[in-house]
């Protein structure tokens, strides 16, 4: 029986049940609290509901910092609506903190008049000490008038739900997280049932836990039902979405699937290496449990061998593919430039963080656009890609894998910690809608006795010539109306040539180091990268298509700013938004949009890179919106923005 | 090697089909030739199909090897080969892949990719052309050059202890280990060709003279008027002797290697005897610290045991975890989990 159905059961106090259209929650509290865990639950039954649905994860970056302190407070945020909504929301409407740390990190976050629930229990000495505050800040005029507040002594509350079980007391403290989201529960007319399934699964080997976690779930909705602090609660209705089945999903899930898919769409085997790195690991995690979709995982020494063994891999005509954050991408930047001079198809998955160096492993940020474009020796430009959102990552990197098989080059894929980790809701396609990625490999010599090669039913010799006796050589720079060079595999007969990082010579690929001759295959890499613009989608705009603002974003602030322009053009302004996802090469009409406005802004996580590549590509006098505090945009942040430059 | 190959009627090879049309650019006279030639020597004889071989190198004079052999090559960069060899190994089990590297490619910019390949046992082939020196830009000292040695980063002398490559592969658990020397043609292609029948991770040291930055600096193991008192070629299940009269050998006292003269009240029973197939790999140890000129230098294969080999327990797993949850279904993932449906 679900909370809300024991509570169905017994007579209704007198509680209004209020309508509203969205709401913000966070809850937040010791790293050793569950945050992640209830924020995750709440997320899948408001999922699962109907809302639309957008996550905000904040990680302490030290693992386990000592309990209690600011260090080590965790936060999960969540923006749950009835209608279409793109980010997990500016101000917190509710704000859940289970000690005086995390309420001093969080509050400033929680909108005047929002509702304050906290664990009493905590707010002791030693815990206001740790957490520098000087007397019990739940006594102080501010809080008491600013916020509504509620102190619910949860410890002793789950103690009393939970006792008589066998557990020791800290065994029954660890199901103080499922109280609070028993009572976020009700108060937002939540259906428990799919958090009392997983907690039945989580627990299926140990009864007595279970039966703990589902009396603290249970308990902490009583408390919200019966108490007489609470007297009103919320509903939320479902929200209108595309029709279609929906799942949650995550922007490294929707990465690591992605790739697994672009994988089977070629017809060719996943190889991936990678190396341990926040935000990334995941993806690394998430592909080595899919070995039984073919997924060869290597989980490699160094950043550097990771990179090495997927430029072998992709030598090995495998769907090679590495993923990494800022330092890691540094490190890989040597094996890159290979890729590139080689001219072999990878892909290198960047999830930003903040930087520079060690930086802020756990907080997001747009700040290695700029690595991306010129983080290699030579001229060795790189296309790049950025997803706009955790769904995005899905379609994006099948796309980046499309591009980099067609053109026979490393593809940087951007992502960042935001929509690594945010979650959204995810219409679930048809694998057979999917588009198929056509891969062609050259053809060897037919000796008796060999093996065919591998290709994926549609190998042609379009790419490659001499593969037959009496045939000229294979020629393995020889480049087709793509201007892409053949992919002949290992193990394919007659075909046999050699690739490295020395220049080489137009057609041959011999070691090659004439002043001519390196003149124009740097011109070959370079404008073979830059033809790719005549292959991707043109540049679409949201608002109208000239006036007196464009806004220009790329990457994870999608959301945000996508709807600070629709506000301002449901309030009659001049703007429109354009969202770039290529980010190398742009799309071919871009020069002509930013000339259709008479401002430019471009609003980043970083100190200006994409203004910088704007204002330098296209002469035009693009302005920043920079932030660079390890967290998104909020909506009402880019609206500001918006109104003042319109103004200026 | 897969079971495909052995199925299929060869093309019979010679040493022609695997020279490749590129001009060799090594100095006349360098040791890389005569390696390059017994390399080429021995491929023909192991009953695989030329377009499986995979030679992949770092960044040196040795690293150019594999533009002079006709087989798939990938020349990369500097250190890297071991971890490049992986991606190709590990992917693609069914392909020979052997890697080309030098002391200062393996041991210094790549010693780490060196470590980690060699303790998962791949079944790759490493051939570590061991000059002594830096010779492609033009003659620093190496991890391998002794101390003292005077060179152009050292004008007073090298004061950087030098390490053994084979102390290091043992070391690094590598299931063979092995040694020659370059103009030692006979006993070069034997240990090529050990190496290329193990199955696991074979690594090979081989002394190769620079003849123009560091000339001779192995002649008292390639010189075959005084070689004889310098190396001992180990042989399973032999006792180590060596000496122009093979009258001299390796006795242990306590944990350690003394040479004594057989005849004289000893007799070969109370000396070492070799044992490759050693499960602990203490014996190779030993015997890759005997050096010159307190001891002589063992030249042959130090250990050859058997292990798990990565790239197989890859495709095992995946063929378990296959049999175990059936074939990776797309929709059945991307339906997984809690899902709801908007009308």
């Amino acid at each position: 029986m679900s909370s809300t159905e024991a509570l169905a059961a017994q007579p209704q106090p007198d509680k209004k049940l209020e309508q509203v259209d969205s709401v913000v929650i966070r809850f937040c509290g010791d790293s050793g609290d569950g945050m992640q865990l209830v924020g995750t639950q709440f997320t899948n039954v408001s999922a699962a509901f109907g809302n639309d649905v957008s996550t905000l994860p904040d990680f302490p970056a030290e693992i386990r910092a000592p309990v209690g302190t600011l260090a080590g407070v965790s936060g999960f945020q969540l923006h749950f609506s009835s209608h279409d909504i793109f980010t997990p929301g500016d101000e917190v409407d509710t704000l859940v903190a289970m000690n005086p740390a995390a309420l001093k990190t969080n509050v400033g976050d929680l909108r005047r008049g929002g509702t304050l629930i906290v664990n009493e229990d905590e707010f002791d000495k030693g815990n206001l000490i740790k957490a520098g505050y000087a007397t019990n800040p739940l006594d102080s005029e501010e809080i008491i008038s600013k916020y509504t507040l509620h102190r619910v002594q949860m410890t002793r509350l789950n103690r009393d739900a939970v006792a008589g079980l066998g557990l020791s007391q800290k065994e029954v403290d660890r199901s103080r997280n499922i109280f609070a989201l028993g009572l976020v529960y009700w108060l937002y007319d939540r259906d428990a049932k799919p958090t009392e399934h997983f907690l039945q699964d989580k627990f299926k080997k140990k009864p007595e836990v279970l039966e703990a976690n589902l009396r603290a779930l249970r308990a902490g909705s009583n408390y919200g039902f019966s108490t007489e602090a609470f007297t009103t609660h919320y509903a939320v209705p479902r929200a209108k979405l595309a029709p279609g089945k929906y799942r949650k999903i995550a922007g490294n899930e929707a990465t690591a699937w992605g790739l697994v898919t672009a994988a089977k769409l070629a017809g060719k085997t996943l190889f991936y290496a990678g190396y341990p790195i926040t935000p990334a690991s995941d993806i690394l995690h998430q592909l080595s449990s899919m070995k039984n979709f073919g997924v060869k995982t290597f989980q490699a020494e160094d950043e550097i061998a990771a990179m090495a063994a997927v430029c072998g891999a992709a030598f090995a005509g495998k769907i090679a593919v590495t993923a990494s954050s800022g330092p890691g991408i540094c490190l890989k930047g040597e094996a890159m430039g290979l890729g590139f001079m080689t001219e072999l198809p990878m892909i290198i998955v960047d999830v930003q963080r903040g930087g520079p160096s060690t930086g802020l492993p756990t907080k997001t940020e747009q700040s290695d656009l700029l690595l991306a474009m010129f983080g290699r020796n030579g001229d060795s430009p790189l296309p790049i890609l950025a997803a706009s959102g955790p769904g995005d990552c899905f379609t994006l990197v099948q796309e980046a894998v499309r591009i980099a098989v067609e053109f026979m080059t490393p593809v940087i894929f951007l992502t960042d910690g935001y929509i690594a980790n945010g979650a959204e809701p995810w219409r679930i396609p048809n694998f057979a809608d999917l588009q198929p990625i056509h891969v062609t490999h050259p053809h060897g010599k037919a000796t008796p006795g060999h093996f065919e090669t591998e290709d994926n039913g549609q190998a042609t010799n379009a790419n490659g010539s001499g593969n037959g006796e009496g045939e000229p050589e294979f020629l393995p720079y020889k480049r087709n109306e793509k201007m892409a060079r053949p992919w002949a595999i290992p193990g394919t007969p007659g075909l046999e040539h050699r690739i490295g990082g020395l220049e080489k010579a137009d057609i041959t690929g011999n070691v090659d180091y004439s002043p001519h001759n390196h003149h124009k295959m740097v011109m070959n890499r370079c404008n073979k990268v830059a033809g790719i613009a005549n292959h991707i989608p043109l540049q679409e705009i949201e608002g109208p298509a000239s006036g007196k603002l464009l806004v220009l974003s790329w990457g994870g602030t999608f959301g945000a700013v996508r709807t600070a322009v629709e506000n301002c053009i449901a309030q009659g302004k001049s703007v429109a938004h354009a969202h770039l996802r290529y980010m190398n090469p742009f799309p071919r009409n871009l020069g002509d949009i930013v000339k259709n406005y008479e401002k430019v802004l471009v609003p980043e996580l970083n100190t200006g890179q994409l203004r910088l590549l704007i204002r330098a590509k296209f002469l035009v006098d693009a302005q920043g919106f920079n932030k660079i505090q390890g967290k998104p945009f909020l909506v009402h942040e880019v609206v500001r923005k918006i109104d003042e430059t319109l103004e200026s | 090697m897969s079971t495909e190959t052995i199925k299929t009627s060869l093309p019979v090879l010679t040493a022609k089909d695997f020279a490749s049309d590129q001009e060799i650019r090594w100095c006349p006279r360098c040791g890389d030739y005569s390696i390059l030639a017994q390399m080429k020597k021995v491929l023909p004889t192991l009953g695989i199909p030329r377009e499986k071989f995979v030679f992949v190198s770092g960044i040196g004079c040795s690293s150019r090897f594999p533009y002079y052999m006709n087989t798939y090559g990938f020349h990369s960069i500097h250190g890297r080969a071991p971890a490049i060899a992986s991606g190709v190994k590990v992917s693609s089990p069914e392909l020979q892949v052997w890697v080309i590297t030098g002391d200062g490619d393996a041991l210094s910019i790549g010693g780490n990719h060196l470590m980690h390949m060699l303790r998962r046992n791949m079944g790759l082939k490493v051939i570590l052309f061991n000059n002594r020196i830096y010779g492609l830009t033009k003659g620093q000292y190496s991890p391998t050059s002794p101390v003292g040695k005077v060179t152009y980063s050292t004008p007073v002398g090298s004061i950087d202890n030098p390490l053994s490559p084979l102390c290091y592969a043992i070391g690094s658990e590598a299931t063979f280990v092995a040694r020659s020397v370059d103009v030692d043609i006979k006993h070069l292609t034997f240990v090529l060709e050990r190496a290329a029948h193990h199955q696991g991770t074979a690594f090979v040291e081989v002394y190769q003279d620079c003849n123009i930055f560091n000339h001779e600096a192995f002649l008292y193991a390639s010189d075959k008027t005084i070689k004889a008192d310098h190396i001992l070629y180990l042989e399973h299940g032999k006792p180590l002797v060596f000496g122009k009269d093979v009258k001299k050998g390796i006795r242990l006292n306590g944990m350690h290697p003394e040479i004594v003269e057989v005849g004289k009240g000893i007799n070969e029973d109370d000396l070492l005897f070799h044992d490759e197939k050693a499960a602990e790999p203490s014996l190779a140890f030993l015997l890759s610290r005997m050096r010159h000129p307190e001891f002589p230098e063992p030249m042959g294969i130090f250990r050859e045991v058997d292990a798990p080999i990565y790239d197989q327990r890859v495709t095992e797993q995946i063929d378990a975890e296959i049999k175990k949850k059936g074939p990776g279904d797309f929709d059945a993932l991307f339906n997984s989990g809690d899902t709801w449906t908007v009308e």
